[in-house]
């Protein structure tokens, strides 16, 4: 298997015979996809599977136990650590619980980033947070702590933390969990309308079937019993194509 | 290399056409917008509009300018037209001022004045004094409990604490009370010698250690390594949402986690303390051997005669209070944190700076009512 995408162009991102695992347990091995620039990819499996693992792995916080992951044809892993910061910068990592930094307001939140990786005025870096937190339908809420707002508007803020500096790649980590049903669509809605509008890739973990089905172009599925890739490709083709047991008892919500 | 960024502008009467030019990136050299954009409106203006053909890239920077001119255009009834952006920063504006947020900041208090600070100061002080008394009052019904052996609490958290506080301080204590009796011993030397009465020094040390800074400073120890500990661990489950857990499984956060810590630190501090005599005894005893030159059998017989059973028991008390103390405001700050990183590591903070206050105001109290006492 090639890390070439269906249609044949370069993938932005391709991941090649990656393994991953903590200490003596190999969570995930063999896993080989492509993800074309300006999709929406999602990694998907039931609990436990490793999707975060491979997750961590992808934005560099754990170090493959072997494999290739290439952002435009750089190795993550292989390049120094200097590139691979660069290389970083050019993410943004959305986590499950939002990870705001809790001392900071939440337009300080969206700025550090800014403060810290451009060279812009202090106005332009205000308007950009504000800008990013209006996105995610959060304008006049700049000066709350994350303590004072729900759970559902911290996700918020880390996503548009994460769209901070304009990224090339989004990652986003179980975005919808945690979330009622409107809320959830409209951050889904949201994610669509920032990747058309920015033309970012984005690369989602999730199991929520609502959102595979609603956002995205692409996907992997993850088998926690064999450790590895089971079915590739666009979740609906998935649906009616797949004969593969796990994949349709997945997509159909348990019903065989 | 940092990519160049222009704006130009074209004023044709009431008509304004910007003309962004170059790389509008994050990235990008760029004048500062805020003096420029004061300058683009005046009283004749009624129409803006943007023309992007020399345009090499954009990202964010740019919808944020557009996005300006479009508000403070709304603001001043100027027309705005949109028509000469690029599709996506139409786009991302309008899902910018499309979404729900608030517009107003009504219900949260940024700016609060000084008399209105100076009033919740005080109101939270007298809350603070109010928890302190309603939370020492909670863990001697949880203790009454257990003594009747009925509080839920697992013997063996006891023990993994009292092995925590007990056996593995010792290193710290040792040093520590060493260090302190020599010092003691030195200053009595040096004032005592010159009366001739250097062999008193075994006196000075002795009673002071028993008396006062072996309780004393064990208790100091205990405040910065187990009543941080104990407010950091309760912090935490306070901030994981923990301790909600264990009351809704019906179980009383006092008596399952703070109960077994009082009870631990009350029977190990007091025995702390009798090692940390031990170690001062020793230390003072190295100077008066070495410095003083006295003799070994004469520093024994003279710190036994010293010495009463009674000053030991004193002493011994005073840890055994200075125990509640440390455990009570270590427990105490743990259960009040707040819900998030910092609030642990103020708990912390606090629960040392109580502890170690009050073992201070309750040394001080105590020497007091045992000269009342005539002990």
């Amino acid at each position: 298997m090639s890390a070439v995408t269906d249609d044949g162009a370069a993938p932005h991102v391709s991941v090649e015979g990656l393994a991953v695992g903590y200490g003596d347990r190999v969570v995930q091995s063999g896993l080989d996809f492509g993800i074309r620039r300006g999709s929406v990819f999602v990694i998907m499996g039931p609990s436990g599977c490793g999707k975060s693992t491979v997750l961590r792995a992808m934005v560099g916080l754990l170090e493959p136990r072997a494999g290739r992951i290439r952002y435009g044809g750089t190795s993550l892993w292989d390049a120094a650590p200097e590139r691979r910061d660069e290389l970083r910068r050019r993410f943004g990592v959305m986590y499950q619980g939002g990870a705001l930094w809790s001392a900071m307001t939440v337009v300080e939140n969206v700025s550090l980033p800014l403060e810290e990786h451009t060279e812009l005025d202090a106005w332009t870096i205000r308007r950009l947070a504000e800008l990013k937190l209006a996105l995610v339908g959060l304008s006049g809420f700049e000066d709350f702590y994350p303590a004072e707002i729900s759970g559902g508007m911290n996700k918020r803020v880390g996503v548009a933390r994460a769209l901070a500096l304009d990224p090339e790649v989004v990652f986003f980590d179980e975005p919808s969990a945690g979330l009622d049903p409107i809320s959830a669509r409209r951050l889904d809605d949201t994610l669509l309308a920032l990747r058309d509008a920015l033309g970012c890739t984005m690369v989602l973990v999730t199991h929520e079937l609502d959102s595979i089905f609603h956002i995205a172009d692409d996907a992997v599925m993850l088998d926690p019993v064999s450790g590895t890739m089971i079915a590739r490709g666009a979740p609906r083709e998935l649906l009616e194509t797949s004969t593969d047991e796990r994949v349709r008892r997945f997509l159909r919500r348990g019903e065989a | 290399m940092a990519a160049q960024a222009a704006l130009v502008r074209a004023r044709d009467g009431a008509r304004l056409v910007l003309h962004p030019e170059g790389a509008w990136t994050l990235a990008a050299t760029l004048a500062p917008l805020p003096p420029l954009l004061d300058e683009l409106f005046d009283a004749e203006l009624r129409q803006v509009r943007f023309d992007c053909s020399a345009l090499a890239a954009w990202d964010s920077r740019l919808v944020v300018f557009a996005r300006e001119v479009a508000q403070r255009c709304a603001a001043r009834g100027v027309a705005f037209d949109a028509d000469g952006l690029p599709d996506g920063v139409v786009r991302l504006i309008a899902l910018a001022d499309g979404a729900a947020g608030r517009r107003d900041g009504a219900g949260h208090l940024a700016e609060r004045g000084f008399l209105r600070e100076l009033g919740e100061q005080a109101i939270a002080f007298l809350r603070s004094a109010g928890e302190l008394i309603e939370f020492t009052g909670a863990a001697t019904v949880a203790l009454v409990n257990m003594l009747r052996g009925r509080a839920r609490f697992r013997y063996r958290d006891m023990f993994r604490v009292m092995q925590d506080v007990g056996a593995e301080a010792l290193p710290i204590v040792s040093l520590i009370s060493v260090l302190v009796g020599l010092i003691l011993a030195y200053i009595g030397a040096l004032q005592l010698s010159q009366f001739g009465a250097s062999e008193y020094v075994a006196n000075l040390v002795a009673i002071a250690m028993a008396r006062e800074m072996a309780a004393m400073m064990t208790g100091i120890i205990m405040a910065g390594r187990t009543g941080a500990a104990f407010a950091a661990q309760l912090g935490t489950m306070t901030a994981n949402e923990e301790i909600d857990a264990l009351r809704t499984a019906a179980i009383p956060p006092i008596e399952f986690l703070v109960l077994p810590r009082i009870v631990a630190l009350v029977l190990m501090l007091p025995l702390l303390a009798v090692y940390a005599n031990l170690m001062g005894i020793f230390g003072g005893a190295l100077v008066g051997l070495t410095y003083l030159d006295i003799d070994p059998l004469q520093y024994v017989t003279q710190t036994r005669e010293a010495v009463t059973l009674t000053d030991f028991g004193t002493g011994l008390f005073k840890a055994a209070v200075y125990g509640v103390i440390v455990a009570v405001s270590g427990c105490l700050r743990g259960m009040q944190c707040g819900r998030s990183a910092a609030a642990v590591g103020e708990a912390t903070t606090s629960a040392v700076v109580t502890g170690i206050v009050f073992i201070v105001v309750a040394s001080a109290t105590l020497t007091i009512v045992y000269q009342v006492l005539g002990l």
